[in-house]
């Protein structure tokens, strides 16, 4: 063993240069992708927060502080941008639109974001969008921005802008692009048309005043004042808060600062606060107090809140318009995007509308779909606010949900896209027929129990969860149709005419849309369902007069095999009903369910990019593995397979020999010798002269550096045809333990594909003389069983070459005995054995020549006599050693070199052994025997050197 | 490094041989007189029978190890067969499992969890829930006990050299190796699921195929995706496969290389675990090993499968490449 610290070692554990470099190279390149993927974007924007003091109200006089941030892309260093003014959702601020601001800042638009009056630490009271107030204020926000200096102007007092918010901000967009026709252009979000319709709904058509009040989201913003909106507020939404897909954080408990009347310095509400409206206005505050006790809307109501809705404005819009609006939102349903889309298109300004399959429950939707509004909004801007990039197309885009994501937890939208823009009755209709007996429908006291539709905020994963929308029996009633013999994509809004009859002569009744499976489970999409508030109804069924309920718009898939179930109800949890307890009646008109639906086209996705990315991948490999096969082929036919003429009938030659391995460790520097048929040649030397690693270039195993070998005139490289007429046992035995010595001797002759009868196995066998443990499984054999199963392998198929490496290791001396006899057998008939070994006697009987090898060079080579040579030194065995010693000192240039037993070894150095004899028979010694010690061991301890240190450890 | 040359401290001291080698040695010793010098006769060693190529009669290198003898090589080994027992037992150990079941059943977590719910429901849910249990682990150490026991195995029994010194040609010796791995892998796969379908639907009968995530499947169509799950969790697994093959040819150690695969795959599922990772983590091989749950809903979700399929197929082209540029390279010395 070498030192474990000395240098060499050290220079061994070293991978080598060339692999050296690679390595670092792949590492480096691994590292600084990593890096790169990881290393956080420096920010392409500056920001600049400020509190504006702007003045607004009706005279425009009431000053108020907006907390506000300007954010400015760098890369516009000297260059005026174009500008974006982006404003939050209801209950949230300028912070609940950071990411969306960056965004576009890094688009290259300057980005004016603000909280909005009421909320956060900006001043003021909740006025829910008023003209004079929240529009104002950003009115004034816009002369703020066109005096800047970074910011491009149209004209004096005019900034390049457009205007993007969602829910509460989006309809701060409608509005302020009807008041102040500096805005270029406007991207709302899932926002309302009319505010009255949107939380006092009645679905026949009815006026908001008969309108079924939506309490459970009221409630939520006015007492809570809640962060909806402020999730789906349209670009990426608050997307990097929640998982996309996730539902949308629930109804937060007023955290400080957010909710009303917990800002500092909130001012007083009249004479004092009061407790009941926080940081609403009064008037805000009084109309919602008044509707929420009632359960209805009075007409002053219904006026306070159209006047915070886009509706009465639309034909003053000029900007250019997207609208963008979600399927799962309970809040502001399709609906309210349709009825702007109209109001707006009708003055000729270009509207574009997408829907998603977010929204107010919804969130911001799977992945492609906030993609997608993300493109959406980009292209929007783009165009008709920064001037660069093409006219967005007028197509109309939806998505729907196609179901989990299995990698993820959220839902996997499907993207569709139609030339123009349907609306919510659809481009043609179909009608399914649901059919059920009048059925009795009680109203419960109290409003409770009620039935559970949609949970605000529970997000659209609700509608596949149909053990929430439960409707509790007694106080529904039910039509189902027959199972759909194809699947229906429906896309819009659904309409059926109902019956009903109430003693009370008025009735509040929801009608739902469910899907059922064949299994019986039902899905209500999106949770959605039309409220509707029945007046003048008959006491019979008979009498009553059909009405039309216009279903909330949906975007769904009801597949073959499923059926349609509409359930009239008489609660619901999200709204307030009636309170007195009642039993209606409810039938169907004869008149099937009316569904609108779209025939759209798949937007592709990078999906399809992916499926031809992986035909090219497939065709890649396919060529690539073609082309190296080819090449592999080609150059195995250029190989040399001449045969080397001066080597033709020679079983081997080895011609200047060198093998240096990786680690610069020379085992075999220069090994020349050839092997003649009819020859048993041994190669001899120390442990560690290079012996093995010949051999192993020999089998092909081992690349030599440098050298040739030819075995009959072939040059032999690693996989060499040749090489099956060599049989080797090289570095000992090498079986399958679990088999046993025939199979294993079996297994191998099938390895080689050559008929068993070129096998020879009776031979073979005979040779290992292993009798009836050739049976056995190997890996209980002796070693010497092993190694004697190992040679008959190497004899299989009669090889004209049989090398052995230590053939006789681990075999008792009968069986060497025998070994020699069958080695010397073996090479006639043209074979040649090549045996390696380092015990001298076993060479020296066994083999016809010899071949010396020591510290990776050959010392000696040639027949064995010949290297032994007639060697000088002889033995005597006489009768009297003393006084042969006298007479052999006597003579010229002998030498005794032992004295033991009555023996001498004696170097007679030229002098002829009869006359060493004749000597001492005259001296009257007895010469019982003399021995020439033709001994191959003085020899090679000649060639060698007595000392084998520093090569034995090769 | 002269292993093989050892002073010979053995000569025949192995004990249980003793008898057995000495008794061997009589016979061979009566017989070796009798062994006439004709016994290596000229019969096979006729110039005549020498291809051009300087090859032994009958020796061509594209019939050197042929399939059918590395399947049986393989086949005979105690780990085969117990790999593969094993594969057709793990469905009745589940169904012996399911018949204690106390008919409580805690919700699955996640939308899948209802995989667990409805394994009871019929033959198919029983081999989709057999599926799902063993996808994460069992299979993965399978494939790499096939693929990265291979080479390893031989060059520590050390008869990868004399294979290589018939010769096969080294490129040839890994093709066929790894064809015959990837067969028992497959065996395995259709194995497992095979005794699943057979047990399932004899115990729970032939029913649709159910899921909350989406529609039920009728049986046909239902066996048509299992094939197609069985199909993905095949490509997915051809990662495992190619790790554990390119390990095999570098280590001498078989231990070595199956544990090497399976530690490494290990590690990708926990660096795919780690959200901060972002968009790193759709380059873990294992990134996308769970999207073949895609294929129950309606209509099939195919993104994350062709991704997978992508990722699967580069990283085991690149791990195969790698191990047959390294093996018909390198210097055997085991």
């Amino acid at each position: 063993m070498r030192s474990p610290f000395s240098a060499a070692w050290i220079r061994r554990a070293l991978p080598t240069g060339r692999r050296a470099v690679a390595a670092s190279v792949v590492l480096a390149l691994l590292v600084a992708a990593v890096v790169w993927a990881l290393w956080p974007d420096r920010p392409g924007f500056r920001t600049e927060s400020a509190m504006l003091t702007v003045r607004s109200g009706p005279a425009g006089d009431e000053p108020v502080d907006l907390d506000t941030t300007l954010y400015l892309p760098r890369a516009a260093a000297g260059r005026q941008v174009p500008a974006v003014l982006l404003a939050h959702g209801f209950g949230g601020n300028k912070d609940s639109v950071r990411a969306d601001a960056e965004d576009l800042a890094d688009r290259g638009y300057a980005v004016l974001t603000w909280t909005a009056r009421g909320f956060g630490r900006s001043g003021g009271q909740i006025h829910l969008d008023h003209p004079d107030y929240e529009v104002r204020d950003a009115q004034r926000l816009l002369d703020w921005l066109a005096e800047r200096p970074e910011i491009r102007t149209d004209a004096a007092g005019d900034p390049r802008v457009g205007v993007v918010g969602g829910s509460y901000g989006g309809a701060l967009a409608l509005l302020l692009a009807a008041q102040d026709q500096r805005v270029d252009a406007i991207i709302p979000m899932i926002t309302w048309n009319d505010l009255a319709r949107s939380f006092l709904p009645e679905s026949t058509g009815a006026a908001p005043t008969d309108g079924v009040f939506k309490s459970g989201w009221a409630g939520i913003f006015f007492g809570g004042g809640g962060n909806a909106g402020s999730g789906p507020t349209g670009i990426s939404g608050n997307a990097t808060e929640a998982p996309e897909g996730e539902p949308a954080p629930g109804p937060p408990s007023p955290a400080p600062g957010t909710g009303p009347g917990t800002a500092p310095g909130a001012p007083s509400n009249g004479g004092g606060p009061n407790p009941s409206c926080g940081r609403f206005a009064a008037d805000i505050c009084a109309a919602y107090l008044r509707i929420a006790a009632t359960g209805r809307g009075d007409q002053a109501a219904v006026d306070l809140l159209r006047r915070s809705s886009p509706a009465g404005v639309l034909d003053r819009i000029t900007a250019p318009t997207l609208l963008v609006q979600g399927g799962a939102d309970t809040l502001f349903p399709l609906g309210e995007a349709d009825a702007n889309a109209r109001g707006i298109a009708a003055n000729g300004t270009p509207v574009r509308v997408a829907w998603f399959t977010g929204g107010h429950d919804g969130g911001a939707g799977p992945r492609s779909d906030s993609d997608r509004v993300k493109f959406l909004t980009a292209q929007w801007l783009d165009h008709y606010v920064a001037g660069t990039g093409e006219a967005p197309r007028n197509t109309f885009t939806f998505s729907r949900i196609a179901g989990f994501d299995p990698m993820g937890r959220g839902l996997v939208a499907t993207g569709y896209r139609t030339t123009e823009y349907p609306g919510v009755d659809g481009e043609s209709r179909r009608e399914v027929t649901v059919t059920g007996p009048a059925q009795p429908v009680a109203n419960p006291p109290g409003r409770n129990p009620a039935a559970i539709s949609s949970v605000p905020f529970a997000g659209s994963l609700s509608s596949f969860l149909s053990g929430v929308a439960g409707d509790l029996p007694g106080q529904h009633a039910r039509f189902t149709s027959e199972p759909l013999a194809e699947a229906v994509d429906i896309v819009g809004s659904p309409t059926v005419q109902i019956r009903a009859a109430s003693a009370s002569g008025e009735a509040v009744l929801f009608v739902k849309l469910y899907d059922v499976d064949q299994e019986g489970g039902a899905t209500l999409p999106s949770g959605l369902i039309a409220p509707v508030r029945l007046t003048g109804l008959p006491e019979n069924i008979d009498a009553a007069q059909p009405v039309t309920v216009t279903l909330p718009a949906i975007v769904h898939r009801v597949e073959a095999g499923h059926r349609l179930r509409l359930v009239v109800a008489t609660s619901d949890q999200a709204y307030a009903t009636p309170i007195e307890p009642t039993v209606h009646t409810v039938a169907l008109e004869a008149a099937p369910v009316s569904l609108p639906t779209v025939a759209g086209e798949q937007i592709p996705t990078d999906a399809l990019l992916w499926r031809w990315v992986l035909v090219g991948l497939l065709a890649a490999i396919v060529v690539g593995l073609v082309v190296v096969v080819a090449v592999v082929r080609w150059r195995h036919r250029r190989q040399d397979t001449s045969v080397h003429p001066a080597y033709a009938d020679t079983p081997l030659a080895v011609r200047h020999l060198r093998k240096e391995y990786a680690d610069g460790f020379v085992a075999v520097s220069e090994v020349d010798f050839e092997v003649h048929p009819g020859q048993v040649v041994g190669l001899l030397g120390p442990n560690g002269a290079g012996k093995t690693t010949t051999l192993r270039v020999l089998m092909g195993l081992t690349q030599p550096t440098a050298g040739e070998i030819y075995v009959f005139g072939h040059r032999l490289v690693p996989g060499s045809p040749v090489l099956s007429r060599i049989g080797a046992l090289v570095e000992g035995p090498g079986f399958l333990p679990h088999l046993s010595g025939l199979e294993n001797l079996k297994a191998y002759w099938r390895a080689t594909g050559r008929t068993v009868a070129d096998a020879h196995f009776e031979q073979a066998l005979e040779i290992a003389g292993l009798g009836s443990s050739v049976h056995r499984k190997v890996r209980k054999y002796s070693h010497g069983m092993k190694q004697r199963l190992a040679i008959a392998q190497a004899m299989l198929g009669l090889p004209d070459l049989l090398v052995l490496d230590e053939p006789t290791d681990g075999l008792d001396p009968p069986q060497i005995a025998e070994m020699r006899r069958v080695l010397q057998r073996y090479a006639t008939d043209g074979r040649a054995v090549l045996v390696s070994s380092h015990l001298l006697a076993e060479v020296e009987q066994t083999c016809t020549h010899a071949v010396v090898v020591n510290k990776g060079q050959i010392v000696a080579s040639g027949p064995v006599e010949e290297i032994v040579g007639d060697s000088p030194s002889v033995l005597f065995e006489v009768s009297d050693p003393a006084a042969a010693r006298t007479v052999l000192d006597g003579l010229d240039g002998v030498r005794v070199l032992e004295d033991a037993d009555g023996q001498l070894v004696v170097d007679t150095d030229g002098t002829a052994r009869s006359e060493v004899v004749a000597e001492l028979v005259r001296a009257g010694v007895g010469v019982n025997r003399v021995v020439p010690r033709r001994r191959l061991e003085d020899a090679f301890l000649a060639l060698v050197g007595e000392n084998s240190r520093g090569s034995g450890d090769r | 490094m002269m292993a093989g040359s050892t002073v010979g401290p053995t000569r025949d001291g192995d004990e249980p041989g003793r008898s057995e080698a000495s008794s061997g040695s009589a016979s061979s010793g009566t017989s070796s007189g009798s062994v006439p010098s004709a016994s290596f006769g000229t019969s096979s060693r006729s110039a005549a029978g020498v291809a051009p190529s300087g090859a032994a009669a009958g020796y061509r290198p594209s019939r050197t190890l042929p399939f059918g003898a590395e399947f049986r090589r393989q086949a005979s080994r105690r780990r085969t067969q117990l790999a593969l027992g094993f594969m057709a037992l793990l469905p009745l150990i589940i169904l012996i499992a399911f018949q204690f079941g106390s008919g409580e059943e805690e919700p699955g977590r996640g939308e899948f969890g209802s995989l667990v719910s409805f394994a009871t429901s019929g033959g198919l849910n029983f081999t989709l829930f057999s599926l799902f249990v063993s996808a994460s682990f069992l299979l993965v150490v399978v494939v790499a006990l096939f693929c990265g026991d291979t080479v390893a195995s031989e060059a520590s029994w050390g008869s990868l050299r004399y294979l290589l010194a018939i010769p096969v040609p080294r490129a040839r010796l890994l093709a066929i190796k790894l064809l015959v791995a990837l067969t028992y892998s497959a065996l395995a796969l259709l194995l497992l699921a095979g005794t699943a379908l057979l047990i399932g639907t004899l115990r729970y009968g032939w029913s649709p195929l159910r899921s909350t995530v989406a529609a039920q499947l009728e049986p046909g169509e239902g066996l048509l995706r299992l094939l197609a799950v069985l199909g993905y969790l095949a490509v997915v697994l051809l990662v495992v496969a190619g790790l554990a093959f390119l390990l095999s040819v570098i280590t001498d150690a078989a231990l070595g290389a199956v544990g090497g695969a399976v530690l490494l795959w290990i590690l990708s599922s926990i660096l795919d675990q780690i959200t901060a990772l972002g968009a790193i983590r759709s380059f873990l091989p294992t990134h996308y090993s769970t999207a073949w749950l895609g294929l129950l809903s309606t209509p099939v979700q195919t993104d994350n499968i062709v991704r997978g399929t992508i990722s699967a197929i580069s990283y085991a082209t690149i791990f195969w490449g790698l191990a047959f540029w390294r093996f018909t390279r390198k210097d055997v010395v085991s």
